[in-house]
């Protein structure tokens, strides 16, 4: 099974049926992977404190929603993940894209990798790191592990885990 | 008449429906109004009422009113193409527009000078919007929900305050109230 069809596959199986996601190239696979699912009902966001408020709606509805993202943002969801996901207790399993890490063509890109799990940290969300693609093995524990203590979950995907750009 | 008039006047027509309330005061005032299981107060995180109630309606069938407000629609303006590319015809989005950040001292929003919500709503892609005036809000509601067509309310009203006391609700009990209603 390819990666993004193992993602999509432990996803479905933890009753993941709410997946919003903003973009990254690297997240391209596992999104055009989500999009074919049809166990998933995808919501393109426009950005990504707005696709948290999908993700809180539909939770409260009785759905167990994700969100895809790009590791900026974290710069852009800090007061969301802050005053909604963790001051009502909502789990939320947040896949995201760790660029600026090694392989990064891009100099900009490493200026928010640099923060990146300093600030996760600082927000007290259990972060995963896969560099390895057999670190991927892990998610399906990750998953149970974020809707058994209702928690924000972070889990950064680097360059060398998707194999490059 | 002003945003807390509106919400009196409307009460009676929310009590049936789950309800996503906007931050601030519009949350402080429906609590002080009619308290009820099928509220969800937010108390943070400005201009995702929208979002919230998208969410919400998508995830189930029963009606979910958002009541939002100009500054927080015009906070999360990414939420009006989405609304309107993910059709859930059991949302109603009411925003009660009074041209003015009402919970941070009335100072004056785009929405109450040359910007028409209703107007970005529509070039958004939302198929049925309404533009209405404070008094003819409850009517407007009160069709909307009848028609079980999704749909923009953009209510006009006059900028004011009343005096209400904050939410001292725990966050996690609004949350599992909420969540029962929506159960049962």
């Amino acid at each position: 099974m390819d990666i993004n069809a193992k993602i999509v596959s432990d996803m479905v199986a933890n009753d993941i049926s709410f997946v919003t996601t903003v973009p990254c190239k690297q997240l391209a696979g596992v999104i055009d992977a989500v999009e074919a699912s049809p166990d998933i009902y995808h919501i393109p966001a426009n950005k990504e404190d707005e696709g948290m408020g999908l993700c809180a709606g539909a939770f409260m509805g009785g759905k167990r929603p994700a969100i895809i993202m790009q590791n900026t943002a974290i710069g852009v969801t800090i007061n969301t993940l802050v005053t909604l996901t963790q001051f009502y207790r909502m789990p939320l399993p947040m896949l995201i894209s760790y660029r600026g890490e090694l392989g990064e063509p891009v100099a900009c890109q490493v200026e928010m990798a640099v923060h990146t799990k300093a600030l996760l940290a600082q927000l007290n969300i259990p972060t995963y790191h896969f560099h390895r693609e057999e670190d991927v093995e892990e998610l399906d524990k990750i998953l149970k592990y974020t809707f058994m203590c209702n928690k924000p979950v972070a889990i950064l995907t680097d360059a060398t885990f998707w194999k490059g750009y | 008449m002003i945003r807390s008039d509106v919400l009196r006047e409307l009460a009676p027509t929310l009590a049936d429906h789950l309800v996503i309330c906007n931050i601030g005061l519009p949350s402080q005032e429906l609590h002080l109004i009619d308290d009820r299981a099928t509220n969800f107060y937010m108390l943070g995180t400005m201009g995702l009422a929208s979002s919230i109630g998208l969410g919400l309606a998508l995830a189930q069938d029963k009606k979910v009113i958002s009541i939002d407000g100009d500054g927080s629609v015009l906070t999360n303006f990414g939420t009006l193409p989405t609304i309107a590319n993910n059709v859930a015809d059991n949302f109603i989005l009411l925003i009660i527009d009074n041209g003015s950040y009402g919970s941070t001292g009335d100072q004056p929003t785009y929405a109450g000078k040359k910007t028409s919500l209703a107007a970005v709503a529509s070039a958004c892609g939302c198929e049925t919007v309404v533009e209405c005036s404070a008094e003819d809000t409850v009517q407007a509601v009160k069709d909307a929900i009848a028609s079980d067509k999704m749909t923009i309310i953009v209510s006009k009203c006059e900028s004011g305050n009343i005096k209400v006391p904050v939410i001292t609700m725990d966050p996690v009990s609004i949350r599992d109230r909420f969540m029962g209603a929506v159960k049962a």
